[in-house]
């Protein structure tokens, strides 16, 4: 005897906690099988790319805070790098090192957010999620020394940073890279080789090498799919010439494997922070810009960083006046959504909240 | 051996079960703010105040309304112009501490509170009366006068105009006298000896450009 089945559509979100912000999935069923899925976002759309012509440069330094509002130093340095380019300047040397010192650990944060919330998606119920917090917590106060704010830092400026570290801020960052691999060390003991973790996410939703590419997939997601790509590698910026670590790959594409690269990578983050410790020299730390910038008209620049999330870029052009003519944001988060589809296909309803969370998106960011 | 790794991690939370909390309990306990916390309250010195609205120009929100009339006295005689409105719609603020940036005259400051929550929306308007009544604490941020002298403004004492300048207050006394040649630049602030000379001055806020601008 077999009973008739019928294809139920579900919708996930807008408003659901698992959704990682207000994103919303319209997924078909056939009994717990997934047969079709439909991204639907657009709930978070400020107008961030308008709103940029009608600010001045720096002024838009504030915007970029909210794209990735777990990685915000990233989309300052971003930003800043593309407009830095515009001009045709480059920052100072001290500068370029401070950078690389916040925007590594804004990975660290960040990445620490996309590895507890995946656990948590997992059915961890909180445990690793409050050590991944408590971790990210101690690089916000970091943050909170540098520039007074913890999320929305706004610390970088066209031509530099703001400001040099206050002196309590060297003792502080040397303390923390003390604590930090014990603790990280605690969560790797704790679900890195989980026999658990590892049935529930070894082998599921695949993300084939050749589909990544086609959809313009980068990052840890890409990484994780089994290519080494790394702008921090392929188009040093910043200092990231000037030191070495290593680009973590893994071969699979599966939930786990996105999940591994993720923790590799903050060892190496923590790696370029040490090493930027020992190089950095004492210096200016920004140029005297004007306090409102005027590119020369036509000019045309493409700021492109490795963020936490994948390749997240400024395309800038100016038409000669104190705000950008265009700005257009390639944002990691969405371009990675393309493949939702290949990703969720064919898999059961419970790996459908793991996937999402494997790929760690932000919905500040793909919306904009 | 399935479960050996589970005990590994069984470990980990029983060691983390006897840490002493991470969490304070906020109202009784606060954790430590730093200095450069830029927080609302804002600071400002009415006495080093000349009016410019640098602070609603470079407000990317545009929530700073400065309304000024001249004043009778001449400006060669030392005065300014006087200032009627300075209203910070502090409901609508982001903190971002541009305000700050575009001062070229230290007179305001980002302040160290974040705990005003009021009932309605026009409580959360600073106006020029709040403004000169607040407490004279000022966050350090942009400010290296102020963290070379170690101040931190949730144990420090409230600080006159006087105090707070990247340069001591009486300089054009002092430079009319003789005494002093040269303006003193800040040490470790935006940039080598040149870039010091360009940054300390009023031009700062000024619309020359070095990129050439419109052709």
């Amino acid at each position: 005897m077999s009973l008739r089945t019928e294809p139920m559509t579900v919708n996930v979100g807008p408003q659901h906690p698992s959704t990682h912000g207000v994103f919303r999935l319209r997924i078909t069923f056939d009994g717990e099988e997934i047969v079709e899925v439909e991204p639907v976002f657009g709930y978070l759309h400020r107008g961030t790319e308008k709103l940029a012509e009608e600010r001045n440069y720096v002024q838009i330094v504030t915007l970029t805070d909210r794209l990735d509002y777990v990685s915000s130093m990233i989309n300052n340095q971003a930003y800043c790098l593309g407009v830095e380019k515009l001009l045709g300047v480059e920052p100072p040397p001290r500068a370029k090192y401070m950078r690389t010192i916040a925007a590594e650990l804004q990975r660290v944060a960040s990445h620490l957010m996309g590895i507890g919330f995946f656990l948590q998606d997992l059915g961890t119920l909180g445990t690793p999620l409050m050590y991944c917090f408590r971790m990210r917590e101690k690089i916000l106060d970091l943050f909170e020394m540098l520039c007074g704010a913890r999320i929305t830092v706004s610390y970088m400026r066209p031509g530099g940073v703001l400001d040099d570290a206050p002196a309590e801020f060297w003792p502080a960052l040397d303390a923390f890279l003390e604590g930090f691999p014990s603790e990280f060390g605690e969560i790797e003991q704790l679900v890195l080789e989980n026999e658990i973790v590892m049935v529930r996410t070894r082998g599921v939703s695949t993300l084939p090498l050749d589909v990544a590419i086609n959809g313009s997939v980068s990052g840890p997601v890409l990484r994780a799919s089994g290519l080494a790509w790394d702008w921090r590698k392929m188009d040093p910026y910043d200092a990231y010439a000037d030191v070495e670590f290593d680009v973590p790959v893994a071969a699979g594409g599966d939930n786990y494997d996105r999940f591994w690269v993720r923790m590799q990578e903050v060892h190496q983050s923590i790696r370029i922070v040490r090493q930027c410790i020992q190089q950095i020299e004492p210096g200016p730390v920004r140029l005297a810009l004007p306090l409102v910038l005027r590119p020369k008209p036509g000019a045309e620049a493409y700021g492109r960083v490795e963020a936490s999330k994948g390749e997240l870029a400024f395309y800038l052009v100016s038409d000669g006046g104190v705000s950008p003519y265009r700005m257009k944001i390639r944002s990691p988060s969405l371009i990675n959504l393309t493949v939702t589809e290949h990703l969720l296909v064919g898999w059961k309803l419970a790996d459908m909240i793991v996937t999402l969370g494997s790929m760690d998106i932000n919905m500040g960011e793909v919306d904009r | 051996m399935f479960g050996l790794s589970m005990a590994a991690g069984l470990l980990v939370t029983l060691k983390n079960l006897t840490k002493k909390p991470f969490t304070v309990q906020y109202p009784e306990e606060r954790v430590k703010q730093h200095p450069r916390f830029r927080g609302e309250e804002f600071v400002w010195y009415e006495e080093r105040c000349t009016g410019c609205a640098s602070c609603a120009k470079y407000c990317p929100l545009g929530i700073i309304k400065i309304e000024t009339s001249p004043s009778e006295t001449l400006p060669q005689q030392g005065d300014k112009y006087r200032l009627e409105v300075f209203d910070i719609q502090i409901f609508r603020c982001m903190f971002c501490g541009l305000c700050v940036e575009a001062c070229p005259y230290d007179a305001l400051f980002m302040g160290s509170g974040f705990e005003q929550g009021q009932y309605s929306r026009k409580e959360m308007v600073i106006g020029i009366d709040d403004l000169r009544h607040a407490d004279k604490k000022p966050s350090t941020y942009l400010r290296p006068q102020l963290e070379s002298a170690n101040y931190d403004p949730r144990s420090g004492k409230p600080l006159d105009w006087k105090d707070v300048g990247r340069e001591s207050w009486d300089w054009h006394l002092k430079e009319k006298a003789g005494m002093r040649l040269a303006r003193p630049t800040p040490p470790d602030y935006a940039g080598g000896p040149q870039a010091q000379e360009e940054s300390n001055t009023s031009e700062r806020t000024g619309g020359e450009t070095k990129f050439g601008g419109p052709a």
